[in-house]
């Protein structure tokens, strides 16, 4: 071999190894973007308007979230498949009313047995679309939107008009939400530890990695021998199973409850879950991102009060942060992608 | 007899969906006497109009393999600008063409960042969805504008004089006739239909599949504008909550009406059908005194059931042949 | 001197059928431990199904695989991998928005004591992998930054985890640069060096020249020969690849070709295919031979429109054009039938006459825009009808025609819309013999007619029947051309094979 070529050689490694540095900064630099623009916001903001950066400001961000937070780690583990679940909202509004009706009509029913009433029912509810998306093989966007009005019209059924209010039910549901552990809210609390544990699930297990090359490419899934239909069915329990508790945790958090509880909740769950940097087309993101993505928009939301901006912009801003979101991750893909090539090229 | 196997397939759907609107019908009437009257029938109508007006262009758009789920929130923001031109004192045809106006325009801007930038349509119009809903109400806020002139609220709830037909439904028959001609018999329905099945054949077919989408992002965003337009004749109010959450109930109606979510198949006839079965069966149930959203319990198994019942006949069909091929040639041995 | 090993893998009267094609009859073959075997043929020869079947994609109709002589059923690719056997696809088969070292361990990933995934341990053993086959790669990219090259890599180090003994490589080298193969053929043979039983589909033979112990030779969907490497010449290999005495064809008619239609100047598309030139005349057919690879599908897109090329120039009857879009190309008379029907050529849920008119439709539409339904079955019939397209009707979805009969509707597509320049690409691809005739009286009549016809195939007796003239491609550039009379199909197969500079120009 002549020198020459083998200089080539030389370059030619050295740019493939930057290009690849390159490529895996970029896959964290999504989670990093939110982190900044959280800070952006909480520094533009707070440098405003002092109060929003007290502590207690800090934690009723977290609040508003954290119902939403954990219906999101369900929802991301869906979407990481290639699939989605549309019936969460409806999901969480039934398993609210089943769990704050309970109390109401036994008052002496302990809170363990509400919670895992809640969770029963949004597990069978999961089943059941796990059930027709992999065994039915009906694509999942048709199956959730059918069972979102299914699900909502099976809860109109059950509550009959009713409704359930603060003083109906016992002091220690209400608490279930706002009662503070170490300081911070118990609701903050269940959803940073199911974040942080589904969370290292996904990236400790080998269950959790197969989920990723489900949604990454389903045909050589299947060529790897992974079971995707298994795995499937159970992402979708699993997403019933969490929006049941998270409707447990709303029948607490908001008291008055009625058969239109969480309705439209599928809809702000997949913002999050989009600008958390899950891909719509599954394969990746984390529920990190996720997490993030919803506590942006919680800090947006809950900015745009101290700001006095009115609530009015609320929606106009989450649906801009989407777009923005979609786009740049568009870009950037696009951006690399030229980059490696001409790499390749020289 | 293979054939005639094929045809009628071609055209099962459809069938199906008539046997269901026979069914409907049946259950109605036995449900009360009230159901088979022109006046039930009239109200039936008014009531789906808007769904029925957005449901047109959302059939050709997910047939061309993309969906739109801001259509609820153009029909907000439409109805919005129906307020505030007219609170301004512009005259009411000026506001409606600002109102048609700005419904395209946002349906532009879903086509150009799905056509443009290759973002996939579900998320672009998750986001529009929120973004014009959200402007509709920073525009008007909850305020209502009730003030219409009466010309403008009897096209909403008046009907043709001497019959019971609103004049809405009037509208909705003559844009379905179009929309029916435009999609079954033009060379752009041709197109439409080469683009949802195959994007690449259809390319190579010199077929401009950026236009067409387009095209039909900016319809899609016209006809909310429409169904704005009317709804707030209707109700006789413009507010930017008007048809909240109605976007996910008018890709129902078309996905019961055969329309495959994955685009390039599906008919308007049976859309439309869909409409009736939907439309006839809230009717029914309401007359009963059942809730809109108890209703909704049949209306999603119904959604699911149409998917999943064929999947399911396909592989008992599939088993059985299986079988009888098995034994055919244990026979030959 | 030692015993001769006991073959891993011995296949006994292997065949498998497609519908009406054969596509292995009784093969047998052997696949020692620590020898890397070739396996030569034409396309179409039964290569890529012998390599599905040892995968486990496919069942044999008939015949047994044994694998340290033991029978085995392989009734899924997870059963292939678990006896041992790995495989890379032409297209590799991974997860692109995974790493490399998740790629390697999927569904086996290393675990610690408490059952939770080993990162550390992953990524240590697949750099070790690497580093044993001497690549240097970085184990944490996502995989779809990967070049090709690469991404084979990844696959190799997938199946030396999984401790495979058999390594089964379908034209490996198909998207590699000359420096990546050599890259690839040094793991190789540090793979053979370890007992790996290699079998490595491949066109190029000098690669086979350079890499193989023992080499077997495909032809028609049967074992023709198998030898040592030293004991065949390139000639010998080449002669059983083609040597069957060539079928009757339908007679080309003798067309006296007209003026030039096509002129083609030193087109270039960087990475692609380089100066190319060459001119095509009305009446005549021209005939573009080459391996799978060569760059002839590349030209033919670059003609029509679909990709742009960066250096270069296409005339058109003499007037040198830029051809922006297939719509423009139609525009100037050029129609293109694509190789993949399935993909590019056909709506498979439309009708017959949907089909064919589809380029067409504003011809069959009034002023309303609507679409003249009884005229456009009439013109549809018309062409159906010339082309003997068999179906119960003009109505019936090209979905359940046959394969030589969707061919004909593709043409007539592309007839419909009155070419100057038709260029077919591999028309009788995956067509029973009888439809290939067909289609090419087809072939013939339009050339005396006065179309200008290009006609690129892999079909070798195809092309020196029906070809006037033929073009032969070689990794990009013009190799060889020949006339029709001075033309065998050895001369193009060592053109095709790079066993000839391109001393023939117009």
């Amino acid at each position: 071999m002549t020198t020459t070529s083998e200089h080539v050689q030389e370059a030619d490694t050295l740019s493939r190894r930057s290009g690849n540095r390159l490529v895996a900064l970029v896959g964290r630099v999504r989670e990093l973007g939110l982190l900044v623009v959280l800070l952006l916001i909480i520094v533009v903001v707070g440098v405003q308007v002092p109060e929003f950066l007290t502590l207690s400001n800090m934690v009723q961000i977290l609040l508003s979230i954290s119902i939403l937070a954990i219906v999101a780690i369900g929802e991301t583990l869906v979407i990481l498949t290639r699939n989605v679940d549309l019936s969460v909202g409806s999901i969480v509004g039934f398993a609210a009313f089943v769990a704050a009706n309970l109390f109401k009509q036994n008052p002496g029913t302990s809170l363990l047995l509400g919670i895992l009433v809640g969770c029963a029912l949004g597990l069978v509810l999961g089943v059941i679309n796990g059930l027709i998306v992999t065994w039915g093989r009906v694509p999942a966007i048709v199956a959730t939107l059918g069972t979102l009005y299914a699900y909502r019209g099976l809860e109109f059924l059950y509550a009959g008009g009713n409704q359930v209010s603060a003083s109906d039910v016992p002091d220690s549901f209400l608490s279930l939400a706002t009662a503070p552990f170490l300081g911070i809210p118990l609701l903050i609390w269940f959803a940073a530890v199911l974040a942080l544990v589904f969370g290292y699930w996904l990236r400790a297990s080998r269950t959790g990695r197969q989920l990723y090359a489900i949604g990454s490419n389903p045909d050589a899934a299947r060529l790897a021998g992974i079971r995707s239909g298994l795995l499937v069915f159970g992402v979708f329990a699993i997403s019933g199973l969490l929006s049941g508790f998270a409707g447990v945790l709303w029948g607490a958090r908001f008291a008055t409850v009625d058969a239109t509880a969480a309705s439209g909740l599928e809809l702000q769950v997949i913002a999050a879950v989009v600008v958390g940097g899950v891909n719509i087309f599954g394969g990746s993101g984390e529920i990190l991102g996720a997490m993030l993505g919803a506590l942006v928009l919680g800090t947006i939301d809950n900015s745009l009060s101290f700001l006095r901006v009115s609530q009015f912009w609320l929606q106009a801003i989450d649906g801009a942060a989407i777009l923005i979101a979609v786009t740049l991750d568009a870009f950037i893909k696009r951006w690399v992608q030229r980059l490696l090539i001409t790499r390749r090229q020289r | 007899m293979k054939l005639l196997r094929k045809q009628l397939s071609a055209w099962s759907w459809e069938a199906l969906l008539v046997v269901l609107l026979l069914l409907t019908i049946v259950l109605g009437n036995s449900l009360s006497p009230y159901f088979l009257t022109p006046f039930n029938f009239s109200l039936m109508v008014e009531g789906l109009v808007e769904i029925a007006i957005m449901s047109l262009s959302m059939t050709l758009i997910i047939i061309a393999g993309e969906i739109d789920l801001s259509v609820a929130s153009v029909l907000g923001l439409a109805s919005v600008m129906m307020g505030i031109t007219w609170n301004a004192g512009i005259p009411l045809w000026l506001d409606i063409i600002i109102a048609l106006a700005v419904g395209s325009l946002a349906g532009l801007v879903n086509g150009l960042l799905v056509t443009r930038l290759g973002l996939p349509s579900l998320v672009v119009t998750l986001g529009t969805l929120a973004l014009y809903r959200g402007l509709a109400f920073v525009i008007l806020g909850s305020q209502a504008v009730s003030d219409f002139p009466s010309a403008y609220t009897n096209f909403g709830i008046g009907d043709v004089p001497g019959t019971l037909i609103p004049w809405t439904f009037v509208l909705f028959v003559l844009l379905a006739l179009l929309f029916i001609v435009v999609l079954h018999r033009s060379w752009i329905g041709r197109q439409i239909y080469a683009i949802g099945n195959n994007k690449e054949a259809a390319r190579f077919a010199g077929i401009r599949v950026d236009q067409v989408k387009l095209l039909l992002s900016v319809l899609s965003g016209l006809l909310s504008a429409l169904a704005g337009i009317v709804l707030t004749a209707r109700i006789s109010s413009a507010r930017a909550d008007n048809a909240l959450g109605f976007e996910l109930f008018v890709v129902t109606v078309v996905l019961l009406g055969g329309i495959n979510i994955f685009g390039g198949r599906g008919s308007l006839v049976g859309v439309i059908l869909a409409l009736f079965v939907i439309g006839g069966l809230r009717n029914a149930l309401g007359l009963i005194n059942v809730s809109g959203d108890i209703q909704n319990i049949v209306i999603g198994t119904l959604l699911v059931f149409s998917v999943l019942g064929p999947n399911i006949a396909q592989r008992i069909q599939s088993a059985l042949s299986r079988r009888r091929l098995a034994a055919g040639s244990a026979k030959n041995v | 001197m030692t015993n001769p090993p006991e073959p891993i893998i011995e296949l006994v009267g292997i065949a498998k059928q497609f519908g009406a094609i054969q596509a292995l009859r009784g093969v047998d073959l052997n696949l020692y431990p620590g020898e890397v075997h070739a396996l030569v043929g034409e396309n179409g020869a039964g290569k890529s199904t012998l390599v599905k079947i040892l995968a486990g994609i496919y069942r044999p109709d008939a015949g047994v695989i044994k694998i340290d002589g033991k029978v085995v059923e392989l009734h899924n690719p997870a059963q292939a991998r678990n006896a041992g056997i790995a495989v890379i696809h032409q297209e590799p088969t991974l997860f692109p928005d995974l790493n490399v070292a998740e790629n390697v361990f999927m569904g086996r990933h290393p675990r610690d004591r408490f059952g939770r995934v080993d990162w550390k341990r992953m990524y240590q053993e697949v750099e070790r992998l690497l580093a044993s086959l001497d690549v240097r790669l970085n184990v944490y990219t996502p995989v779809q930054g990967l070049s090709v090259a690469d991404q084979q890599l990844v696959e190799i180090a997938k199946a030396l985890s999984l401790q495979s003994r058999v390594l089964i490589m379908d034209e490996p080298t198909a998207a590699l640069s000359a420096h990546e193969v050599h890259e690839l053929f040094a793991i190789a043979k540090q793979l053979r060096e370890r007992g790996v039983a290699i079998l490595f589909v491949s066109h190029r033979l000098e690669e086979i020249f350079e890499l193989a112990d023992r080499v077997t030779v495909f032809r028609d969907g049967t074992r023709v020969a198998t030898a040592p490497i030293g004991e065949l010449t390139t000639e010998q290999i080449i002669r059983q690849m083609v040597g069957r005495a060539l079928e009757t064809l339908y007679p080309k008619s003798d067309v006296e070709p007209g003026e030039v239609m096509l002129d083609v100047r030193h087109l270039t598309r960087k990475g692609v295919f380089k100066d190319v030139s060459f001119q095509v005349r009305r009446g005549e057919i021209l005939g573009f031979a080459g391996l799978v690879g060569a760059g002839r599908t590349e030209v033919a897109r670059v003609v029509f429109g679909i990709d742009r090329a960066d250096a270069g120039e296409i005339r058109i009857g003499g007037k040198p054009l830029q051809i922006h879009s297939p719509k423009a190309a139609m525009r100037y008379g050029i129609a293109y039938v694509p190789e993949d029907r399935h993909q590019h050529g056909l709506i498979m849920d439309f009708s017959i006459a949907g089909n064919i008119t589809l380029p067409v439709l504003l011809r069959q539409t009034n002023l309303l825009g609507l679409v003249n339904q009884r005229r456009e079955r009439e013109i549809a019939q018309d062409y159906s009808t010339q082309l003997q397209v068999r179906s119960s009707g003009i109505d019936q979805l090209v979905r359940a025609l046959s394969g030589g009969n969707q061919q004909k509707v593709v043409l007539a597509k592309w007839l419909i819309t009155n070419p100057t320049l038709l260029i077919l690409d591999e028309p009788t691809r995956g067509i029973d013999v009888g439809s290939k005739a067909e289609v090419h009286r087809i072939i013939s009549e339009l050339a005396r007619k006065g179309l200008a016809i290009i006609l690129i195939s892999s079909d070798l007796p195809e092309v020196l029947a029906m070809a006037d003239r033929v073009l032969v491609m070689h990794e990009g550039h013009v190799a060889a051309e020949f006339t029709h009379a001075e033309v065998d199909q050895e001369k193009v197969m060592f053109a095709a094979t790079g066993q000839v500079t391109n001393d023939h120009h117009q």
